[in-house]
C-alpha cells in the first residue's frame, strides 16, 4: 500500500510517502490512521486530532469508515485551502 | 480545458483562446486569484502552494465537468498555479464563455467555490509572524453549499 501524506499532516510524519503492506487488522481509513499513530512521534502528532485530517484513497475523497486494502493508495491532508 | 502549472498565466491569451472562431459565444466571465501581501493578522511575503498530482488534475477535471453539466457552456478554462508565489502574484484563472451572461456568471462563481474546497491545494504563508498553514474557512463550506 502506498500512502502519501500532505500539508502540516507531512510535516508532522516527516516524510511525503511510503509503502507499507497492510496489517491484516486494519480494515479502514481510520484503523489505517490508528495504526499509524501507535509508531508514536510525528505520527502520533499528526493525527492528534482525527477530525482535521482528510483521507482520499486511489485519488478519491473518502470518510475516515471506508474500507482500504493493500492495493489502494492511501493520502492524509489537512481540509484543502484552494482557489 | 484544466491545466495545473508552476509558470503564471497570460489572461487575454486564454480568453482569446477560449473564444476563437466561436462567434456563438455571446458573453466571457474571468475571475482571477492573486496573492494578498496581508493574512489574518500577518503580513505576507511568499505563498507557498502544494498540491496532489494526480488527483489535482482529476479533481479539476471532475469540477469542470460538473459546470458544463450544469450550464450550457460553450466553452471553459481552469488553470491553478503551485509552488512559491509571492504577493500580487497570479493563482488561479477561471474563464467561462456562454451563448448568454447568466450562464457564464454563474458557472464562473461555482467553478471558483467548488475549487475552495475540493481542489486538493494547500497554503502555506509565510511571512513576519513565521510559517502558517492557511485554514479551511467555513464561509467557503457555505458557499459551495449554495450549488446543491
Amino acid at each position: 500500500m502506498k500512502i502519501l501524506y500532505f500539508a502540516w499532516v507531512r510535516e508532522k510524519t516527516g516524510i511525503s510517502k511510503e509503502d507499507i503492506t497492510l496489517p491484516d487488522d486494519v480494515g479502514t481509513a481510520l484503523d489505517l490512521i490508528g495504526w499509524l499513530s501507535q509508531r508514536g512521534g510525528g505520527y502520533a502528532d499528526a493525527f492528534s486530532n482525527v477530525d482535521s485530517v482528510r483521507v482520499a484513497i486511489n485519488q478519491e475523497y473518502a470518510n475516515h469508515d471506508r474500507p482500504v486494502t493493500d492495493t489502494d493508495e492511501i493520502a492524509f491532508f489537512p481540509p484543502v485551502t484552494g482557489g | 480545458m484544466i491545466k495545473v502549472q508552476l509558470e503564471d498565466f497570460d489572461i487575454g491569451a486564454e480568453i482569446e483562446a477560449l473564444r476563437a472562431g466561436d462567434t456563438g459565444i455571446g458573453g466571457i466571465c474571468s475571475f482571477v486569484g492573486t496573492v494578498r501581501d496581508m493574512s489574518e493578522d500577518a503580513t505576507v511575503s511568499t505563498m507557498t502552494l502544494e498540491h496532489y498530482t494526480g488527483m489535482t488534475e482529476k479533481a479539476l477535471a471532475e469540477i469542470e465537468a460538473e459546470a458544463n453539466e450544469r450550464w450550457t457552456l460553450s466553452g471553459s478554462t481552469v488553470i491553478h498555479r503551485y509552488g512559491e508565489l509571492h504577493p500580487g502574484d497570479n493563482i488561479v484563472l477561471v474563464v467561462t464563455a456562454s451563448a448568454h451572461r447568466q450562464a457564464a456568471f454563474e458557472a464562473c462563481s461555482f467553478l471558483m467555490d467548488w475549487l475552495k474546497t475540493k481542489a486538493p491545494f494547500w497554503k502555506l504563508e509565510s511571512g513576519d509572524k513565521g510559517p502558517n498553514w492557511v485554514e479551511a474557512k467555513s464561509s467557503d463550506d457555505d458557499a459551495t453549499a449554495r450549488w446543491r
